[in-house]
């Protein structure tokens, strides 16, 4: 019978290989979704995979919407991998579009300048960072689970942003749509290949890859976040204090939930606060930090697949009018293979003849 | 006769918290942290429409909930109990395809009519003042969620069976060392946590609200996941937090159709979010760290080679 085995030493060499096998396996059980809902799998998943791929302009969405999940994953993952779980990071984005955007639409919309934009980034970060520091604070002072409160904080940011606008902050120019004044040109995020909506984000986010990298690598705070999560007893030795492993994690992860909220605002949303500024994309990050397997490099490669499955759902849903919920799904294939195939990096499967 | 009336609504707000917590509940007791519960609850809301609509029978629905809450907590045991996934992030996994894989499902039932689950009609009795509404005006889901605390309080600390499932939960090494089976044992409590919050969820589009709308849930699956807490595990506190959380949500109902406060609606629809946080603080500071009450084994994964 088969049986599992715990090896001396988590595999590398697995580690590597089960998110191909995650993403090889969504495929196939992607292929068999299609068939179950009456449509031909060949084409469908051509429509899914391939084809949103074929123009440059797709190409720039791709990179649209790996930006924000690029920038949020390598946040979460720093929590992540010292076992801190910040779930809230849809309501950081919408804190930091809510701060960021707020200033643009109701404070300087009719300001010009290079020194609005990083003011606007400036308040998402900060807005992102203060809304994580309340499940921080939490954690920290009182114990209360942080899985919890950051979620419900979510549902408390979602509402304040419908609440502003369609209420206090609506465009009186609008028709009562319930949307905010456009943000004056300074305040749009420059688009980096005409015809597209490629913006300044995309290279923002490839760099904040690279600090990651340097500061998960290169830093003692890299080391901390490593040691806390695989040995919080062997930590605690060292000097590195929980609390404070708990703030750090909350701080990063919120103040670049914030950022991507902010570009999403500034850059794909049009320059205007509506009532919905992300499909989910703080949720779905979550998928792209565990994808990736924590690694900035491999969240950056994550981020691109998992931003295919948003434009392959957009695409079947106008050529094959399928509902856009199949992303959804097919997100939900990725984390769930992702996460089975994950036994095989610690433990060895082993056939044993049971013994009486 | 208002109050009546408000007191009526709280408990069928109350309903889908309780039948979601009380089989967390159950599911923790034995040991394991299935955080999928908001997605459940979307399977069974959009299984119950689906079967309810296309049967026309709403027994038939229910238990088409409870079936596909069930299923999608064993895709959850398959990964955290065999597979041995982190619980955390298998239940995350669960809620998110959840989402997706309801949406998808009940794309072709958005707008479809269905008739309220019958309420339960005394001659006589259900007339009486107060009373009558209060005790006889509710539909059989109500009555099933009440008679599921003293029940499930009685199972786990009065049968054998109950006390084995705790005894997992507690120390997994020792049950074990014993000769209980705990993975089956933790299979069985996840799926029953599944098919109850498959129920609440059920509860939630064929008589709270009788129709599907994605996302339906609304956070309700974390609050109950909450509930557990706020209960430190003990099914009769469950049964206060449910009704006083079910209250929480109605007050804010009634203050946006009175006009109560001036204050905009969406301001209103964060109570019951910030009233979590809110009651999880309190629990939490006095209890010290989160969940001295919690099963000893609770969330960790269990490989019979150690």
């Amino acid at each position: 019978m088969l049986r599992l085995e715990r090896r001396s030493a988590p595999s590398t060499a697995m580690r590597v290989a089960t998110p191909l096998v995650a993403v090889a396996a969504s495929i196939v059980a992607g292929g068999l979704l299609f068939a179950a809902l009456g449509h031909d799998p060949e084409r469908a998943l051509y429509g899914f995979f391939i084809a949103p791929l074929l123009s440059t302009y797709g190409l720039a969405e791709l990179a649209v919407k790996a930006t924000p999940l690029t920038l949020i994953a390598l946040g979460l993952a720093m929590g992540f991998r010292a076992g801190v779980w910040n779930i809230g990071a849809e309501g950081q984005l919408t804190m930091g579009a809510l701060a960021g955007g707020g200033l643009a639409a109701m404070v300087f919309y009719d300001a010009q300048g290079l020194w609005l934009l990083p003011l606007m980034c400036l308040a998402g970060v900060v807005a992102g960072m203060a809304y994580a520091a309340i499940p921080a604070f939490l954690r920290t002072r009182f114990g209360v689970n942080e899985i919890l409160v950051s979620l419900m904080l979510t549902y408390v940011a979602l509402l304040a942003l419908s609440a502003l606008v369609h209420g206090p902050w609506r465009d009186p120019g609008a028709f009562n749509f319930p949307e905010s004044r456009f943000f004056s040109d300074s305040g749009n995020l420059p688009i980096l290949i005409e015809r597209t909506r490629l913006h300044l984000g995309y290279p923002l986010a490839l760099l904040a890859v690279l600090v990651a990298w340097l500061v998960l690598a290169r830093t003692v705070i890299g080391f901390q976040l490593e040691v806390t999560g695989l040995a919080p007893k062997a930590a605690s030795f060292a000097g590195f204090k929980p609390d404070r492993t708990v703030w750090l994690a909350f701080l990063v992860s919120g103040g670049l939930a914030g950022l991507a909220g902010l570009i999403e605002v500034a850059g794909p949303g049009g320059g205007q606060l509506v009532p919905t500024i992300s499909p989910g994309y703080g949720f779905t990050a979550i998928i792209v930090a565990f994808l990736g397997r924590l690694h900035p490099v491999g969240i950056l490669l994550a981020a691109h697949v998992v931003a295919l499955s948003y434009l392959g759902g957009e695409n079947l849903q106008i050529t094959m009018r399928m509902p856009v919920a199949v992303t959804g799904v097919f997100q939900g294939f990725l984390l769930f293979f992702l996460l089975a195939a994950d036994v095989l990096v610690r433990y060895r499967p082993v056939w044993k003849r049971a013994t009486a | 006769m208002l109050t009546t009336a408000i007191l009526v609504t709280v408990m069928t707000a109350a309903t889908p918290l309780l039948f979601a917590a009380l089989g967390e509940l159950v599911a923790e007791k034995s040991g394991v942290l299935n955080l999928g519960v908001e997605g459940m609850m979307l399977m069974g809301a959009v299984g119950a429409f689906a079967v309810a609509v296309t049967t026309g029978s709403s027994t038939l629905g229910i238990l088409a909930g409870a079936g596909a809450g069930a299923l999608m907590a064993m895709g959850f045991g398959l990964l955290t109990l065999t597979f041995l996934a982190n619980q955390v992030a298998t239940g995350l996994a669960l809620t998110i395809f959840g989402i997706g894989l309801s949406a998808l499902i009940g794309s072709p039932f958005v707008g479809t009519p269905l008739p309220r689950l019958p309420r339960l009609n005394v001659e006589g009795l259900s007339d009486l003042p107060i009373l009558g509404p209060l005790l006889f005006g509710h539909d059989a889901l109500v009555y099933l969620g009440l008679v599921m605390v003293p029940t499930i309080a009685w199972f786990l600390t009065r049968t054998r069976a109950g006390l084995i499932l705790r005894a997992v939960g507690e120390n997994q090494d020792s049950a074990h060392a014993i000769g209980y089976d705990v993975v089956a044992v933790r299979y069985a409590a996840v799926a029953f946590g599944g098919a109850m919050a498959g129920i609440g969820g059920a509860y939630l589009s064929l008589a709270y609200t009788p129709m599907w709308i994605e996302q339906m849930v609304a956070g309700r699956g974390w609050i109950a996941l909450a509930l557990v807490v706020f209960a430190a595990w003990r099914p009769w506190r469950l049964l206060v937090g449910a009704y006083l959380f079910g209250g929480v949500s109605i007050l804010q109902l009634h203050a946006q159709g009175g006009a109560l406060f001036n204050v905009p609606a969406q301001v209103l629809a964060m109570l019951p979010y910030l009233a979590t946080i809110v009651v999880l603080t309190l629990i939490s500071s006095r209890s010290g760290r989160f969940g001295l009450a919690a099963p000893g084994s609770l969330g960790k994964p269990f490989h019979p080679a150690g």
